[in-house]
């Protein structure tokens, strides 16, 4: 009898909730409806992202950045006359909710879209919005599959993918005429993730392949058998996917033996620490690393206006948010209509001045001209090759 | 070939480096049977004090090989005043308890030092200058084999076999073979066998200063940490080769370190703890207490 009740009991609370959810649902649905009857012919803003939840911190900084783009935009007489209205939906970072709020902005017949933050919520999402002809921009969605299965025509992104970085790094070894290379990686997450997108594009590169591929043990006292190794392997340069301490080991160990080699690296290594530990063999060495935007007037001028208006500094994503909503608002201007083909294609083609610098889409989603730059180790410090 | 002798090389420095630490732990082992954690630990600190002492005299104008000189000599004083203080307070006045209790105060040792050093120094990596200058017979040399890595051999070959005559003819060493024998007895027959560990320490901790000191100044780099691995290595070393027994403590190491080498350059580096932690399986199936150690027959 008393595991009944027991059972009887639990039913009752999850029911409860359920109802609790559905009413706290059903007003928010009002009130979208309302805001959205406020102006004639606004043109709408959707803003999808976690707002609530563990990941709120991640979502809400893009609402700011929309509103204040909208509120620029508008003081200067919106997008051909038509004022912009922000709407935000949150899905919490979660997939299932994510679904909902991409159903909401359907059904509300918003056409552009900011959002979603989370890769995964994001790739729930993107099915309904294609099929509504919306477009959408995240400012924060990493995963490469979003842009370069080509699944979701009408996805863009205004920060780089996770395999950007490798890309560039691969490029640019490319470029140097670089022929065989020695993948050498530190085993973890993040440095063996870098290292295999780097081995991935040099496959499928011509005229470049990798001869070694390698995981070292962080931490070892010496790395002598690998550096002997990467000798005999006959590569003309090392890309290595992992932090400083085991870059500036390796580089010594390698200099030391008289293996002149150029050594191109991550983001892990673009660290004065490295300059400062490895000292004179550092120099030479190259290092992917995100680009410095901190001159551009646009970004500093989104952050005064933050400062002016939430008294608070950004939160993480302001930047590529505050990009996205202008390079948005702006493509519809070129359009001159939300029309989803010509939206698109204005995203495509047409160059925006953005808080991450002058940018447009490629074919795939992705913005050029964003994300990593090449720097190399000169006289100590940190440079970027142009 | 000569990739099989860069290798060969390879591993045999690893193999050096691993035994001037291993012999410490054997050591102490042989004598009090405590596997003492906190000596990777001091090897970490000799290397501290090393890089202190030679920041100094580089900054007072000292020629190379003095540098060098004094600083392995700070290094093994300080690192072995190290050992002596540990051994007093965390575990003389554990003698008489169960193995166990001084196992553990060994552990606590190990974390108090490097979380001591990470606050007292920093917790960042911080370069460290090569000591040893490039020989000039060694030129043609230098991709098979370093200055320092010739250094770090011949020193270690040294250390080796001073410390084998030491134990063999010295009152001291006798002392020592005798304590490790039977305590009970040695300590009858009039030997201070306190004195005698504490010699045990400071001796242990002396030959790993000497190997943190010449491994940094040969990998360019230490941080608070460098002592847990090096450690966890050179212990693997000494339990290969038998723990308690001197010779075995350095052939398991070099056993060790060779194992590492070919495997990183014949299979793939990926793999290199595998091969070591396999070997130490296969050999501690067939001989329980290890290639060099003897079989005692332990009252239950």
């Amino acid at each position: 009898m008393r595991k009944l009740h027991l059972i009887a009991l639990c039913i009752a609370m999850v029911a409860m909730l359920a109802a609790c959810g559905g009413e706290a649902e059903k007003k928010d649905q009002e009130a979208d409806v309302k805001t959205g009857e406020v102006a004639a012919q606004p043109l709408i803003l959707g803003v999808a992202g976690a707002h609530s939840g563990d990941l709120a911190s991640y979502g809400l900084p893009s609402v700011n950045a929309a509103k204040l783009v909208a509120k620029k935009i508008n003081a200067a007489g919106g997008v051909n006359g038509a004022m912009v209205e922000v709407v935000a939906q949150d899905d919490q970072c979660k997939p299932e909710l994510a679904t909902n709020a991409a159903t909401k902005m359907v059904s509300e017949e918003i056409k552009i879209v900011l959002g979603h933050i989370c890769s995964g919520a994001t790739k729930a999402a993107l099915p309904i919005y294609n099929e509504s002809g919306i477009v959408v921009m995240s400012p924060s969605a990493t995963n490469p599959p979003l842009t370069q299965s080509g699944d979701y025509p009408n996805f863009f992104r205004t920060i780089a993918p996770d395999d950007a970085q490798a890309s560039l790094e691969v490029n640019f070894a490319k470029k140097l005429g670089l022929k065989k290379i020695a993948i050498i990686h530190d085993k973890g997450d993040y440095g063996k993730g870098f290292a295999s997108f780097c081995k991935t594009f040099i496959e499928q590169e011509d005229g470049i392949e990798s001869v070694l591929f390698e995981g070292v043990t962080p931490g070892a006292v010496d790395y002598s058998a690998v550096v002997q190794k990467i000798k005999s392997s006959g590569a003309d340069a090392v890309i290595f996917g992992g932090y400083h301490p085991e870059a500036s080991k390796i580089v010594t160990g390698m200099r030391k033996k008289g293996l002149e080699l150029p050594f191109l690296s991550d983001d892990g290594v673009k660290d004065d620490t490295f300059i400062k530990v490895a000292g004179k063999y550092a120099e030479g060495v190259y290092a992917t690393g995100p680009m410095d935007f901190s001159a551009n007037p646009l970004y500093a001028e989104a952050v005064a206006a933050h400062k002016a208006e939430y008294n608070s500094d950004p939160g993480p994503f302001f930047t590529e948010a505050y990009a996205a909503a202008l390079a948005l608002l702006k493509a519809v201007e070129h359009a001159g209509s939300t029309d989803y083909a010509k939206v698109t294609e204005a995203l495509r083609t047409q160059y925006v001045d953005t808080s991450v610098g002058k940018i447009k889409f490629d074919a795939k989603g992705d913005a050029e001209g964003v994300g990593f730059s090449v720097y190399q180790v000169r006289d100590g410090k940190y440079v970027e090759v142009k | 070939m000569e990739y099989f002798l860069e290798l060969l090389f390879g591993g045999l420095t690893r193999g050096s480096i691993y035994a001037l630490i291993a012999l410490g732990y054997t050591m102490v082992y042989g004598i009090i049977e405590l596997i003492n954690f906190a000596h990777g630990e001091i090897y970490m600190i000799g290397a501290f004090t090393g890089l202190i002492v030679a920041g100094l005299l580089t900054m007072l104008g000292f020629p190379g090989y003095s540098i060098l000189a004094i600083a392995l000599i700070c290094a093994v004083i300080w690192a072995a005043a190290y050992g002596y203080t540990i051994e007093k307070v965390a575990y003389k006045p554990l003698r008489g308890a169960p193995r166990l209790s001084p196992l553990i105060s060994a552990i606590g040792m190990s974390i108090f030092l490097q979380n001591y050093v990470m606050l007292a120094q920093t917790s960042d990596f911080l370069p460290f200058p090569e000591l040893v200058p490039e020989f000039e017979f060694m030129k043609g040399m230098g991709s098979m084999l370093s200055s320092s890595e010739l250094v770090i051999v011949l020193a270690t070959v040294s250390v080796c076999l001073g410390l084998t005559l030491f134990i063999k003819y010295t009152k001291l060493g006798k002392a020592m073979r005798a304590t490790a024998q039977n305590r009970k007895m040695a300590m009858l027959v009039g030997i201070n066998v306190d004195m005698v560990i504490s010699a045990t320490f400071i001796i242990g901790s002396s030959l790993a200063a000497v190997g943190g000191v010449l491994i940094a100044s040969h990998i360019g780099q230490i941080n608070y940490f460098i002592g847990f691995i090096a450690g966890i290595k050179a212990f693997t070393a000494a339990v290969l080769g038998g723990i308690g027994s001197i010779p075995g403590a350095m052939l398991g190491a070099l056993v060790l370190g060779l194992t590492e080498a070919f495997a990183t350059g014949y299979v793939s580096s990926d793999y290199e703890d595998v091969f070591a932690f396999a070997l130490l399986v296969l050999i501690l199936i067939f001989r329980p207490s290890g290639i060099m150690g003897k079989e005692k027959i332990q009252k239950v």
